[in-house]
């Protein structure tokens, strides 16, 4: 039993609900304070779980569905301690407000870098068990029983020895009056009957049959549809289009100008797009007209020769190396990406005189929020925002630049508009995930061990721009930059992490899936392939000699190992490739089998995920999550990069910006490791980690050749010579 | 002015000629399950049946699906093929985004009909025009093959 420590008690709060029901208020974060929940009916917006007369419950989810599961998974938190059925619980997305709902680990209301579920895990459970012990205890009253004689199940209390039942409904208005409980037990893991349990997502119905509608599909009473251009150089302007010609589209309505966008509204997308062409927009392309990878990969390069700002340091690395029996020096890059969620940017805006309705995807509602209130001089509270569900996001829809740009436009216009990207704008305006320029240096001794590890990371800072709070030691060190590399799963004895601050004229960078451990595992674990090789041990044992006083890094390796087939025969030109990871508080190895032709052509054939993130919330989403999230990283490393000429970015659809398809895609297989006293950890993000460098090491493995520069599969290996 | 057959009834649309059939049925007729992706046929989440053909309704235009008879994902759930393949989505949880599943659903159901027991190779075939970027290619092969033994 694991007793609720006072402290957590303090962020509950309970209250009657307007009609009569029963609101448990609960703050999620340390930062806010039970106070912010005002008292009694007025704070049934705010509250959140729900119980209303006609038992309807209902909870307000603080983290938002993008496609991961999260509705689901917090519903089960909620709903194994209330005692009711997936079936009679029903999330309902959040308001802005970042004194309740903030995430404690980012800060603010925000669902990104995998924290959900670490963020729910306890008080999610304890308001289900504090709402739950209220309704008991109110029923033990009215029957004038013990509460001990009482059991809840399926949304009722009942009295076995009497026969008398009543629903939590029924309850809701009496619970509602009662102090809150002061010893709120949760149950142990041997009790949980959802918990660990494979349940059927509760967003998937409608997205089978065309009905949940996504921000996409949003249709408001006098709505018009807008599609935009903005400047394909970032800084650049509008010079000129020809206004006359789009409106003479027939169903355009308006063309509104800003100064580095042009919008046209229609009856229809297709009028608004049709309109957009006619305009034939002429650009002044700014100070960053010059600007392409060539230019950004030198200041980079340049950059990277500078000692930067140490992160971490261990012992005397250098001395280490320098005394090694050898010595192995590699650079890896990874380009900047786009993120591509199917569903294309898109906001649909009413602004008035006295307020703002925001139909958006979201994974940042206040940000959104505050972004409409910017641009047209409401307050935020004016502005409400209706969060839909996402077609992905993937990092994307944490940053709210297209929402800024729909305000700038909305003002202008006196009815509801929703502006659609076309793909084309979607990724040649993305806020791309950094380049990573990394220079990795580590010596072996005569018994080939890692005596020494040096890692500097030179790329721009996201965290400086996006929360610039999160920077450490007095502003200069990003510690996204680093995540993943510091703490490897290795006990490496001499240790040297560095940050070389580098920012790309003319490009914004953004979060991406796996943020700092997509880049950073890629490099360890393709470094320490490396050096396996370079040592003569095979790659899975070079892993388990550094991983003595890491048994959960070494469990999940030695299962992926296992359900591999690791070490068995292959033909000629196929190869097996592990990578493994600790990040999101998670454990993951990963081994990918692949083949590569004589023609330098790479076929991916299976991948074993095994992971242990502590305690399982839903085993069948964690298991799609590893699949999903592997594949997405693999379609990144073998495909994907943004590239610039003279400023702009050159890739513009899915032909040239590609995604795995069904025919490429690997079959995954995902192993979970049981180890439900451990710390919960994150998933979403934690396959994308993985796939890298399982892919850059099967490579080798299979043809003998070492890639360091993502994205692999554009012709490095029949480029760069013979297999 | 043009006729369109959708899902058994037809509309009467005054549009251009050369309005895609995707636009016409999310933003004229408010049929928003066919989804809007890519718009030069590499995605394949607006893949629509035209006379149980999968066809992509972004390059499809309203002129050349004059006389044709359209169904989206709003009805493939009358189809045999649609309601096995759908039940066996749900039934093998292949959805997460779930913003490229209606294009995937609809080339899943024209293949079962084509191809009542299709092989790796013919869902290879039939599905490589749609993506997924959250990445469920490894459970829709499985529920295809699910929902290709429901059959009997």
């Amino acid at each position: 039993m694991n007793a609720i420590s006072p402290t957590r008690r303090n962020f509950l709060k309970i209250g009657l609900a307007a009609g009569g029901g029963l609101m448990i208020g609960l703050c999620m974060t340390g930062r806010a304070k039970a106070d912010a929940l005002p008292a009694g009916a007025a704070f049934a917006p705010n509250a959140f779980i729900r119980i209303m007369p006609d038992n309807q419950i209902t909870f307000l989810m603080s983290h938002t569905e993008v496609g991961q599961g999260v509705y689901t998974s917090a519903s089960m938190l909620i709903a194994e301690e209330l005692e009711v059925g997936l079936d009679q619980i029903t999330p309902e997305p959040a308001p802005p407000n970042n004194a309740l709902y903030a995430d404690p680990n980012l800060g603010e209301q925000a669902t990104g870098g995998s924290t959900s579920t670490l963020a729910g895990w306890e008080p999610l459970r304890i308001a289900g068990a504090t709402a739950r012990t209220m309704l008991v205890q109110a029923a033990a009253a009215r029957w004038q029983v013990e509460p001990a004689t009482c059991a809840a199940a399926r949304g009722a209390v009942s009295h076995t020895p009497s026969g008398r039942s009543l629903t939590y409904g029924q309850l809701a208005e009496a619970a509602a009056a009662l102090p809150v409980p002061k010893d709120v037990k949760l149950k142990p893991a041997s009790q949980f009957t959802l918990i660990g349990t494979p349940q059927k997502r509760i967003d998937t119905p409608g997205k089978v049959n065309g009905s949940l509608q996504f921000g996409m599909d949003v249709q408001v009473p006098g709505m018009k549809i807008g599609t935009v251009s903005a400047s394909p150089v970032r800084g650049g302007t509008l010079r000129a289009i020809d206004e006359g010609a789009a409106r003479a589209v027939p169903g355009v309505l308006d063309v509104v100008r800003l100064d580095n966008v042009v919008a046209v509204i229609g009856e229809h997308y297709w009028a608004a797009l049709s309109g957009l062409r006619a305009a034939a927009a002429e650009w002044d392309d700014g100070p960053h007209a010059d600007v392409s990878s060539a230019s950004i990969l030198d200041a980079m390069k340049q950059a990277s020769d500078s000692d930067g700002v140490t992160a971490h340091k261990s012992g005397d690395p250098a001395a280490a190396i320098a005394g090694a029996a050898k010595r192995l020096d590699a650079v890896y890059q990874l380009p900047f990406l786009a993120h591509a969620p199917m569903e294309p940017i898109n906001t649909t805006l009413h602004v008035r005189a006295d307020g703002a309705d925001l139909w958006v995807g979201t994974q940042v509602p206040p940000r959104a929020q505050a972004a409409v209130a910017k641009h047209t001089g409401l307050k935020p509270e004016q502005v409400t925002v209706h969060n839909q569900y996402m077609g992905g996001a993937f990092g994307r829809r944490l940053d709210v630049d297209s929402i800024e740009q729909a305000a700038l436009i909305a003002k202008k216009l006196p009815y509801p508009v929703k502006l659609i990207w076309s793909r084309e704008e979607d990724i040649g305006q993305d806020l791309v995930r950094p380049y990573y320029y990394d220079r990795v240096s580590a010596g072996l001794d005569s018994d080939g061990k890692i005596v020494g590890w040096t890692h500097r990371t030179t790329c721009s800072s996201v965290t400086a721009r996006w929360v610039p709070e999160g920077m450490a030691q007095g502003g200069k060190l990003d510690p996204d930059t680093v995540e993943g590399a510091i703490q490897t799963p290795y006990d490496f004895p001499t240790q040297l992490n560095q940050f070389v601050r580098s920012e790309p004229p003319g490009v914004i960078t953004a979060w991406w899936r796996g943020v700092g451990p997509t880049h950073n595992i890629f490099v360890v674990e393709g470094f320490v392939d490396e050096l396996a090789h370079e040592a003569g041990v095979d790659p899975v044992e070079f892993r388990r000699r550094m991983l003595t006083k890491n048994p959960r890094a070494l469990g999940v390796l030695n299962r992926a190992a296992q359900e591999s087939g690791w070490g068995q025969p292959l033909p000629r030109g196929t190869g097996r490739g592990v990578s493994l990871q600790f990040a999101f508080n998670s454990f993951v190895a990963t081994v990918l089998t692949l083949s590569v032709s004589d023609r330098g052509e790479i076929a991916l054939h299976n991948a074993h995920v095994a992971v242990d993130v502590g305690p399982v919330v839903n085993p069948d989403t964690l298991a799609a999550q590893c699949q999903g999230g592997l594949i997405f990283g693999l379609s990144m490393a073998m495909f994907n990069e943004i590239t610039h000429e003279n400023g702009r970015v050159v890739q513009s659809n899915f032909h040239d910006y590609r995604a795995l398809r069904i025919n490429e895609a690997p079959d995954v297989k995902v192993h979970i490791v049981e180890n439900p006293a451990a710390p919960i950890g994150g998933v979403g993000e934690a396959g994308t980690a993985s796939a890298s460098a399982a892919l850059a090491n099967a490579i080798f493995a299979a043809s003998g050749r070492r890639l360091r520069r993502i994205p692999f599969a554009t012709g490095q290996l029949a480029q760069e010579g013979q297999i | 002015m043009f006729e369109l057959n959708v899902n058994g009834q037809s509309h009467q649309v005054d549009v251009v000629a050369d309005m895609p059939v995707l636009w016409v049925l999310r933003d004229v007729l408010g049929l928003t399950g066919t989804k809007f992706g890519c718009g030069i046929a590499q995605c394949g989440a607006c893949t629509v049946h035209a006379d149980g053909e999968p066809v992509r309704s972004c390059l499809l235009t309203i002129a050349d699906a004059a006389g044709r008879q359209i169904t989206t994902i709003e009805a493939i759930g009358a189809t045999p093929e649609g309601a096995r393949v759908q039940k066996a989505w749900l039934d093998r949880e292949v959805v997460q985004c779930g913003y490229c599943q209606s294009g995937q659903i609809m080339s899943a159901a024209a293949l079962l009909k084509r191809v009542p027991k299709p092989s790796d190779t013919d869902i290879d075939d039939a599905l490589s025009g749609n993506i997924c970027r959250c990445g469920t290619y490894v459970r829709i092969r499985e529920a295809i093959h699910a929902a290709s033994e429901s059959q009997g």
